[in-house]
């Protein structure tokens, strides 16, 4: 057994959509369960009062990174035909900035608000009217802004190439790093429910 | 948790949310599903782009071509812009949220807000922010899901230094808007 099955072939471009379809399902189901449909629940993270928007993301990350990782020490995914999102350091971390910033605005992030938006949200139907408007400013300034869009190009270089040690090593660190960070949350969380007045 | 006895007052009791480890391991098994399945990450501001490129394309087709953001798009997918990945992807989220909030009893009309921000200045804040985060996403090359998520699981290093920054602008803007949710 090769994968991904898609890029052995394994099935066409159909059932890939159907996949797209179905993953996008599942997707949406775990965002919604998280409570992640809603922009309180969400925002809450930047006043550390609920830090489910780092426990959910890091426990996913985490998951997926190992994930990947065993399946292909063990030889069953082919990471060369895993999609790595090239790195273009400067604008992604601009964009970066930009997106944490209109997410505290906003309440929500793209995918976050197509739940909201499912489960009645009529800010989160603003909030999508307002990221189809931002692309199309994007899309009209891209002319003039293109050179700065593709600046500092380094190709698909991930963090252990960049570090210049094992990817082992860098999986260890992350879930370490994650394992401490949600130590560190529910600290956080604890301290601020009892300046609170005890209530959790 | 005020947003769950919000909607209690409302009536029908909902269901709490998921324990977030397991949310997050169920969204972590569905994101490496994707990977072995189909050989790439989820995401969710594309699907959006093709949906402004297709617009500029059926209003303004010479418009259009000669700009290489718009032109990605609209070459994209099998055939059809529509035709790709991120577009059924998404629709398939929107279905996905119905039902977890259909079963949990969650689905109800309503601008969320703070106690000390009215309606009108609520919606205005959720476009200004939408549109930041249509401008940052473009710029970034994906968004939470595609860069932060799917690029951080497999270590990309671009996608790491766009989640720091997007914690870093979530935490900078916090105390400027805090009335609208605290």
């Amino acid at each position: 057994m090769n994968a991904p099955f898609y890029k052995y072939g394994y099935f066409g471009d159909e059932l890939y959509l159907i996949a797209a379809f179905a993953i996008g399902i599942a997707f949406g189901f775990f965002l919604e369960r998280a409570g992640f449909g809603s922009a309180k629940k969400l925002t809450a993270q930047f006043y550390f009062t609920d830090m489910a928007v780092f426990k959910v993301m890091f426990s996913a990350i985490v998951t997926a990174m190992l994930g990947v990782f065993y399946l292909s020490w063990f030889g069953v995914v082919d990471l060369d035909l895993v999609f790595v999102n090239p790195t273009y350091l400067v604008p992604q971390m601009t964009g970066g900035l930009l997106l944490g910033m209109g997410f505290i605005i906003g309440g929500y992030c793209p995918g976050t608000s197509l739940v909201a938006l499912s489960t009645g949200k009529v800010d989160a139907l603003v909030f999508l009217a307002g990221i189809v408007a931002g692309i199309f400013v994007f899309g009209e300034a891209y002319p003039a802004i293109e050179g700065f869009a593709s600046s500092t190009a380094l190709g698909t270089v991930t963090l252990h190439e960049a570090l210049g040690v094992s990817m082992g090593l860098v999986v260890f660190a992350v879930v370490l790093m994650a394992v401490l960070g949600f130590w560190g949350a529910s600290v956080v969380e604890r301290r601020l429910a009892e300046k609170a007045g005890g209530a959790v | 948790m005020t947003s769950v006895e919000e909607y209690a007052a409302g009536g029908r009791q909902p269901a709490p949310f998921m324990n977030p480890y397991l949310a997050g391991i169920g969204l972590g098994l569905v994101l490496l599903t994707a990977f072995v399945a189909v050989g790439r990450g989820l995401g969710a501001s594309g699907a959006f782009s093709t949906l402004v490129a297709s617009c500029v394309n059926a209003l303004a087709p010479a418009h259009a071509e000669g700009n290489t953001f718009y032109e990605g798009y609209l070459h994209n997918g099998f055939g059809h812009p529509f035709k790709s990945f991120l577009v059924f992807e998404v629709a398939g989220v929107l279905i996905g949220g119905f039902l977890s909030g259909a079963l949990a009893g969650r689905l109800k009309k309503v601008v969320e807000r703070g106690p000390r921000i009215g309606v009108g200045g609520r919606l205005g804040l959720a476009f200004l922010g939408g549109a930041l985060m249509g401008v940052g996403a473009k710029l970034a090359r994906g968004c939470t899901s595609g860069q932060a998520l799917s690029g951080g699981a497999v270590l990309a290093l671009g996608s790491w230094a766009f989640m720091i920054m997007v914690f870093v602008g979530g935490y900078a803007m916090a105390y400027f808007v805090r009335r609208q949710w605290r």
